[in-house]
C-alpha cells in the first residue's frame, strides 16, 4: 500500500491552471522526484498535499498507522496534516528569524508534546521529561545534518546551504512518515549538493521514511529517485523510472530541452 | 537518580550564573527592604505610593499586551476592554452590599450581585478569570483575522464592552460608575503581582509554548506547517493576556478608588502600546522599564499642561500637551529605534556590568596606552 496517493489534483487561481488533474503517489521507503520547469506547478502540488491550499477537485490520501485505508486529509489544516505524518522544507528558505538553529528544531518537535501549557510553565515531571528528550532529539539531528556546533547561533546567521540543511533537521523533528523537499539543492554549490544527495539517500534507509521531492539538479534526481513525475503547464507529461522518463521525447522537448539550451 | 540530578544542576551552576543569582536575589532583598519601609511611611509620601503603584500596574499592562503583540505577533488593541471587565467584576465582588446600595441610587442594583462581597485578592481573580473568558468569546471570530483587522475588531470590542457597561445600569450604575472602593492595593500587592507576572511570561517563554509563539510571529507559514496549531495557540495566547490585564484593571479600580465607563476609551490601550513600543516589542524588561518611565514621567511633567515660558516666549496652558510629547516621543522610538530601548533584548547582570564597566575600562586602556608611549 501506499504512504500518500493523490487523485486528480486541480488547482486554480484565476483564469490560470497551475495543476491539472495530477496523481501522485509514493510507496514506502520511495524517493519520488518532481520535475518540470519553474512555473509548471511543482509547489502548488506540494502546497495541496499539506493543506496549505484547498484543491479545487481531487483527493490526498495518507496511510494511517496499522489500518488497511488510507485516511482523506484533502483540505485539512497545515498543522494536522503535519501532525499526521507530512513534514515539508520550503522552496524560499521559512526558518524562524529570531530563533537559534537549535530553537529552529525545537519548535518542530511541538507537534508531538503532549503536556499541556500550565504543566509546562511550572516543569512538571512529565514535561521536564519531555523537555529533556526533545532537547536530545534535536541535537541528534543537528549532529545528523552536521550543524551541532552552530546550535546556539540566529539560524539567520547562518550560510545559504546550511540554512537549507537546517530545514530539513526541523522538518524530521516533527517525526514524519513523508518528508517533502522543495528544490533542497537550490543555491548549493557542486560539494554540498553531492552530500545533501547522499544525505537524503541515507535517510530513508536509516530513518524509515519515504521521500517526494522537488528538484532542478538533474544529478540528484537521477540518482537516487525510484521514480519521477514531470510535469508542464500543470500537466503531467510523463511518469516512470529515471531511464524511462529521461528517454520520453515529450520529456526532451518540454524540460531537458530547455536545460540544454 | 537524585545524584544524577544533583550533578545536572550543579553542571549549569557556572560561576557567572552563581554570581548572577546572587545579585538577583541582593536586588531583590533591596526592594523588599525599601517595600517594607516604604510601607511605614519611612522613605515615601502617600503620593509617591500611589504612583509606584500605577507604575508597577501599568507594567501588568504592558506585559499582557506584549504576550499577545510582542510575542505572539498579533496586533490586538482590546487591552482597555479586559481592563475594564477586571476593574468592573472586582469592585462589584469587593464592595460591601451597604456601600453599594448606596451607591445605585438611580436604579437598585441586581439583588444578586448586591449581596455578594469576597475578599480582594478573591475578587481579583475571579476578575481575571472572567476577563479571560471574555478574551476567549471574543477571540473565537476575532483571531482568524490577520494584522489589522484584528486590530481594528479587537478596538471595536473594547468599545462595545464601554457602552454595554454605559447601558447596564443595574449592574455597573451605568455612566455615574463606582466610587468608594477601599484603596487595599498597596505596595505589596502591586509588586507581587508585577514580579508574578514577570516570572511567570519569562518561564513561559521558555518553555515549548513560548517557542510556539514566538514560531508564529516570526513565520505563521512555517509554524503551521511544522504542527503548530495557530487558532488554538494564539487563542492561549490571547486567553493569558486578558486574565493578566483583567488583574490590571482590578488593581487600578482600588488604586483609583472610583471607576467609570470613561476611564476605559481606546486612548488607555494607545497608552499601554506606547509602553510595549518604548520598551520593545517582546522584551519582559523593556516593558517594565517604560511602564515605571512613561508612568512617572507622565505625572512629573504635569506642568506642561499648565503651560511654561521658553525664555521670552511664552507657552499658554494647553490641556492634553502632556501626550503631545509622548506622542512625539513614540514617534521617535518608532523612526529611530525601532526594537525600543530595550532592543528586543532582556536584562541580564553581565550586560549591565559591561555597561557600567565601560568607563572605567576606557579609563584603563587610556592609561595603558600612556604607559606605552
Ligand atoms: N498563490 C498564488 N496565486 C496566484 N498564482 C499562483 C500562486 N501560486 C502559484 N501560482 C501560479 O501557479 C503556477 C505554478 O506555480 P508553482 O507551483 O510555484 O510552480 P513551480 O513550483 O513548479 O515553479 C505559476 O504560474 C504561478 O504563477
Ligand atoms: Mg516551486
Amino acid at each position: 500500500m501506499s504512504i500518500l496517493r493523490c487523485e486528480n489534483l486541480v488547482m486554480r487561481f484565476g483564469g490560470v491552471t497551475a495543476v491539472d488533474d495530477f496523481s501522485p503517489h509514493v510507496d514506502p521507503g520511495e524517493i519520488v522526484a518532481v520535475i518540470g520547469p519553474n512555473g509548471a506547478g511543482k509547489t502548488t502540488a506540494f502546497n495541496m498535499i499539506t493543506g496549505v491550499y484547498k484543491p479545487a477537485s481531487g483527493r490526498v490520501f495518507l496511510e494511517q498507522d496499522g489500518q488497511v485505508t488510507m485516511r482523506d486529509i484533502t483540505g485539512m489544516r497545515p498543522d494536522r496534516v503535519a501532525a499526521l505524518g507530512i513534514a515539508r522544507t520550503f522552496q524560499n528558505i521559512r526558518l524562524f528569524k529570531s530563533q537559534t538553529v537549535l530553537e529552529n528544531v525545537l519548535i518542530a518537535c511541538h507537534v508531538r508534546v503532549r503536556s499541556g501549557l500550565f504543566g509546562a510553565e511550572i516543569s512538571w515531571p512529565r514535561y521536564y521529561l519531555e523537555e529533556r528528550a526533545m532537547r536530545e532529539r534535536a541535537m541528534a539531528l543537528l549532529e545528523r545534518v552536521g550543524l551541532q556546533d552552530a546550535a546556539g547561533e540566529m539560524a539567520t546567521s547562518l550560510p545559504y546551504g546550511k540554512q537549507r540543511r537546517l530545514e530539513i533537521a526541523r522538518a524530521l523533528a516533527t517525526q514524519p512518515k513523508l518528508l517533502l523537499l522543495d528544490e533542497p539543492a537550490a543555491g548549493m554549490n557542486p560539494k554540498e549538493t553531492e552530500d545533501l544527495t547522499r544525505f537524503v539517500y541515507d535517510l530513508r534507509g536509516q530513518m524509515n521514511l519515504a521521500v517526494l521531492m522537488i528538484e532542478h539538479h538533474m544529478q540528484i534526481v537521477m540518482d537516487i529517485s525510484d521514480r519521477i513525475y514531470v510535469l508542464d503547464y500543470g500537466r503531467t507529461i510523463a511518469q516512470g523510472t529515471a531511464a524511462a522518463v529521461q528517454a520520453n521525447p515529450a520529456v526532451i522537448e518540454a524540460y531537458l530541452g530547455v536545460e540544454e539550451a | 537518580m537524585a545524584e544524577k540530578k544533583f550533578t545536572g544542576v550543579a553542571a549549569r551552576m557556572t560561576p557567572r550564573r552563581g554570581r548572577d543569582l546572587t545579585l538577583s536575589c541582593a536586588a531583590i532583598a533591596a526592594i523588599l527592604l525599601f517595600t517594607h519601609f516604604a510601607m511605614q511611611g519611612f522613605i515615601l509620601d502617600a503620593y509617591l505610593v500611589r504612583i509606584l503603584n500605577m507604575c508597577a500596574t501599568y507594567a501588568i499592562l504592558g506585559l499582557s499586551m506584549n504576550l499577545v503583540n510582542g510575542f505572539t505577533g498579533l496586533f490586538s488593541l482590546g487591552q482597555a476592554g479586559f481592563m475594564a471587565v477586571g476593574a468592573y467584576v472586582t469592585t462589584i465582588l469587593f464592595l460591601s452590599p451597604e456601600a453599594k446600595g448606596a451607591l445605585f441610587y438611580l436604579k437598585p442594583m441586581e439583588p444578586f450581585l448586591q449581596a455578594i462581597q469576597l475578599p480582594f485578592w478573591l475578587s481579583l481573580l475571579v476578575a481575571g478569570l472572567v476577563s479571560a473568558l471574555a478574551a476567549f468569546l471574543i477571540g473565537f471570530p476575532c483571531l482568524r483575522l490577520r494584522g489589522d483587522y484584528l486590530a481594528i475588531a479587537t478596538l471595536g470590542f473594547s468599545e462595545i464592552i464601554r457602552v454595554l457597561f454605559t447601558n447596564m445600569q443595574t449592574v455597573t450604575n451605568g455612566a455615574v460608575g463606582l466610587k468608594g472602593i477601599p484603596p487595599v492595593v498597596n505596595l505589596w500587592w502591586s509588586f507581587g503581582i508585577m514580579a508574578l507576572v514577570i516570572v511567570f511570561i519569562r518561564r513561559l517563554m521558555r518553555t515549548s509554548y513560548g517557542r510556539a509563539f514566538k514560531a508564529i510571529r516570526d513565520d505563521e507559514v512555517a509554524a503551521e506547517s511544522m504542527g503548530i496549531s495557530l487558532f488554538k495557540h494564539k487563542m492561549m495566547s490571547f486567553v493569558l493576556s486578558g486574565f493578566i490585564a483583567g488583574l490590571g484593571g482590578g488593581l487600578i479600580a482600588s488604586i483609583v478608588g472610583s471607576i467609570n465607563p470613561l476611564q476605559f476609551r481606546f486612548i488607555l490601550s494607545y497608552d499601554i502600546l506606547m509602553i510595549v513600543v518604548l520598551g520593545g516589542m517582546g522584551s519582559v524588561s523593556g516593558t517594565v522599564v517604560a511602564a515605571f518611565l512613561i508612568t512617572a514621567a507622565k505625572e512629573w511633567l504635569r506642568w506642561l499642561d499648565n503651560g511654561f515660558s521658553l525664555g521670552l516666549f511664552r507657552v499658554p496652558a494647553i490641556a492634553g500637551m502632556r501626550m503631545v510629547v509622548f506622542s512625539v516621543l513614540l514617534m521617535l522610538v518608532i523612526l529611530f529605534y525601532r526594537q525600543g530601548l530595550s532592543g528586543g533584548k532582556e536584562f541580564s547582570w553581565q550586560a549591565l556590568i559591561d555597561f557600567l564597566g565601560k568607563p572605567a575600562r576606557r579609563d584603563l586602556k587610556r592609561e595603558e596606552g600612556g604607559k606605552k608611549t
